[in-house]
């Protein structure tokens, strides 16, 4: 996928040659590659691949829909490599909630990626809700949204990123 | 008053350059203005009509006389001299300029200040009622968890794009002078026999063009578990709550396609996977923020002061204050004084100008513990005062035009800022509030009517709540035309109703006419001390449609009684 970053331990960086491919119908990239061995598929072709034991070989991600249930996913999550979450529009907020599911309480660890409508101003939000990695809109320079991850990201509340709330924390005065 | 350690400051300072540069974004041409929409609103910026206004927080209606202070500056300086304080217990500003936002940002910040998510889909200001604290039949003071509930609820990175606006409210007194109802969640908070704090907590409430009264979720909710409760109430919300259509993406209608008791089960299992988890309060945490909400230093008062007592006998004007705009204090020998900031048809309710603003943190200082309250009548409120300064007292909000003896009456009007000001209104509510204003000017009939609201909504939108003013107002635009439709029996508070409409609708130089009606119905039916709403819920509707009906208000064309159907068309919706 194009435009999009990556972060190792909460620190942003620029992905070149970035080998994943949407082929979801409805979110399909027309600039990724089809034949891409690095392939995010909608959850009815894994389910199909399921059937057939393809998904045991290959790289493969699957892609939620919004209104998804992050649940579903339970029996592949040690073996997907990435996972994408989409944001129809940036102000559709129900692709946090799914990342908070599918890391905090489904424990998955690999790659979880924000598509979609993804914009500098929502990536600190986006990260602490356990998103790992950015595809971000394509007319938007990378440069400019790295400055959303290393911007305000401040908050009281606990996170995937910061499990323990500010109130367990604030008396030793981090 | 809670104080900001390190961290609250760190957060606001860090947030207003964070708005800083999306406002320079904005300005340059990078974001456009769909992009910059939910992040201004976040940052209490609407866009009006003929300016940005800007609604700054007052966390559940509690400032400083110092906080006050810069709420006044902001008005002498950036706006037209004054502000206008909200049925959130918020103030907004009508005449601001979006250059100057951040450096008005900057003042609130340097003052433990700000104006975060006092707009957008997210949740809002925490509200409670003006004597929070201080109220004699108050069981403890509901502060402090507001203060817990605000700082999680502040940036939460999962919740800042919900489908739509999302409003808490929190009582601790029965009678309930915070509207709780109509909240999407309402909090009741008590102690059990053995003195723990639990919650009982309603969900699904809301006004605007669906009312409904929220109902109860859950009973008896130990207090550690209110912020993983919330969470899952609003992961559910989140996750499952329309987001195809506005006008029905609250959580109110949630609520209500599942029912209340599926809904709560799904926050039921939702919350027994969080609630054994590091989001559970700590006792710790209780005390560190219910230290900044320790009970002032009062005296030892005696229960009759003869001073006080004497100035009641010798001036029935100050007695008639007394009557209205002061409230029972826990505190022997106290009072707490509202300042109406309805006079009368020279000035909108809730506006307040920048110098009354510095008057008023002044007699706080000097008569009270430098403290002021916000109600959500949009009335301002000195929590601690001796009787014995009363008088006083009196005597100077009177000279500043805050002490209209009228509290609680019918000019104690609520009103939105309307087609004046706002862009989605399309009626405007300050005309018709000024006719009725200046129709009921007679202090002491109004003190004959006894306790009566009067809301008034210039949309369908209901920010002036007028589904539970005893009388409510709503303004409704027919091909061009202003006209008001009129609702009786709506409550809030314990008792709370929504009203029910008597009829066609009204052009505005009918509706003084109409009310007065109302008000004759009243006075014929009504038994002893029997106020408005409990002749209302009484006798029903018919002898007040018989009334207001049975001759011509005025000349005028009627419109039919189906505007609501009407209003249903318009597209205006608050952000």
């Amino acid at each position: 996928m194009k435009n999009t970053i990556g972060t190792v331990k909460g620190h942003a960086s620029v992905l070149h040659d970035d080998p994943w491919s949407l082929m979801d119908d409805e979110a399909l990239d027309k600039s990724d590659d089809q034949n891409s061995r690095y392939q995010i598929l909608s959850l009815e072709s894994l389910l199909a691949l399921e059937e057939t034991g393809e998904s045991q070989q290959g790289q493969y991600g699957v892609i939620l829909h919004p209104d998804d249930d992050p649940e579903l996913l339970l029996p592949w999550l040690d073996s997907l490599t990435i996972i994408a979450l989409q944001f129809p529009r940036f102000s559709d907020g129900r692709a946090y909630s799914q990342a908070y599911l599918l890391r905090g309480r489904y424990g998955y660890k690999n790659d979880l990626r924000a598509v979609g409508d993804v914009l500098r101003d929502q990536l600190a939000a986006m990260r602490h809700c356990g998103f790992t990695s950015f595809a971000v809109r394509e007319d938007k320079p990378l440069t400019d949204a790295l400055k959303g991850l290393n911007g305000f990201d401040m908050i009281y509340a606990r996170s995937v990123t910061h499990p323990e709330p500010l109130f367990r924390r604030r008396h030793l005065r981090l | 008053m809670y104080k900001y350690d390190e961290y609250d400051r760190a957060l606001v300072q860090a947030r207003v350059g964070q708005f800083r540069d999306q406002v320079s974004r904005r300005l340059s041409g990078e974001l456009s203005e769909e992009e910059f929409l939910p992040l201004r609103l976040q940052n209490g910026l609407y866009l009006q009509k003929q300016a940005y206004m800007l609604r700054v927080a007052n966390p559940y209606g509690t400032l400083s006389a110092d906080q006050l202070r810069v709420l006044a500056r902001i008005a002498n300086e950036f706006d037209r001299s004054y502000g206008h304080f909200t049925t959130r217990q918020n103030i907004q500003f009508n005449w601001i300029e979006l250059e100057q936002v951040p450096d008005i940002l900057q003042l609130l910040a340097d003052h433990d200040m700000h104006a975060i998510q006092t707009s957008g889909n997210c949740v809002r200001n925490i509200t409670t009622e003006a004597f929070a604290g201080v109220a004699g039949d108050e069981v403890m003071d509901p502060r402090p968890m507001a203060e817990i509930i605000r700082q999680w609820s502040t940036v939460n990175p999962e919740f800042l794009f919900l489908p739509r606006k999302f409003k808490i409210a929190i009582s601790s007194s029965e009678c309930d002078r915070a509207a709780v109802r109509s909240h999407d969640i309402g909090l009741y908070l008590y102690r059990d026999e053995n003195g723990e704090m639990l919650f009982n907590v309603m969900v699904g409430g809301g006004l605007g063009r669906t009312p409904i009264l929220n109902e109860l979720a859950k009973k008896a909710l130990p207090w550690q578990h209110i912020l993983t409760y919330t969470e899952a109430v609003l992961r559910v919300y989140n996750r499952y709550g329309r987001r195809d259509n506005k006008y029905k993406a609250r959580i109110k209608i949630l609520v209500k396609s599942l029912g209340v008791e599926a809904f709560a089960q799904e926050v039921e299992r939702e919350w027994e996977l969080i609630k054994d988890s590091d989001a559970e309060l700590t006792p710790r945490e209780y005390q560190r923020v219910a230290a900044g909400f320790e009970p002032p230093a009062y005296e030892q008062l005696n229960t009759i002061d003869l001073e006080y007592g004497a100035w009641l006998a010798r001036d029935p004007e100050f007695g008639l204050w007394v009557k209205t705009n002061t409230q029972p204090h826990k505190v022997t020998g106290y009072a707490s004084v509202v300042l109406s900031t309805k006079p009368g048809s020279n000035s909108p309710p809730g506006d307040v100008t920048g110098n009354q603003m510095y008057a008023v943190a002044d007699l706080a200082a000097r008569y009270g513990f430098s403290e002021v309250r916000v109600s959500h009548e949009q009335n301002l409120v000195l929590p601690d005062i001796r009787k014995q300064d009363l008088y006083s007292l009196w005597k100077k909000l009177t000279k500043l035009n805050l002490g209209t003896p009228n509290v609680g009456l019918l000019t104690d009007v609520i009103a939105c800022p309307g087609g004046d000001y706002c862009a989605l209104a399309n009626t405007r509510s300050l005309p018709v509030t000024r006719a009725i204003q200046n129709r009921f000017d007679n202090i002491d009939f109004l003190h004959d009517l006894g306790d009566l609201t009067l809301n008034i909504s210039g949309c369908v939108n209901a920010c002036g709540h007028h589904h539970i003013g005893n009388i409510g107002i709503l303004g409704v635009d027919k091909k061009g035309e202003e006209f008001f439709q009129v609702t009786i029996g709506g409550a809030q508070g314990k008792n709370s109703s929504l009203g029910k409409v008597i009829g066609r609708a009204f052009r505005v130089e009918e509706v003084p006419e109409t009310i007065d009606r109302l008000l004759q119905t009243y006075l014929d039916y009504r038994e002893v001390d029997e106020s408005f709403i409990g002749m209302v819920n009484r006798v029903g509707l018919e002898p007040f449609k018989e009334r207001v009906y049975k001759t011509e208000v005025g000349k005028t064309a009627a419109l039919s009684s189906d505007t609501e159907v009407n209003a249903e068309t318009k597209t205006g919706v608050p952000v």
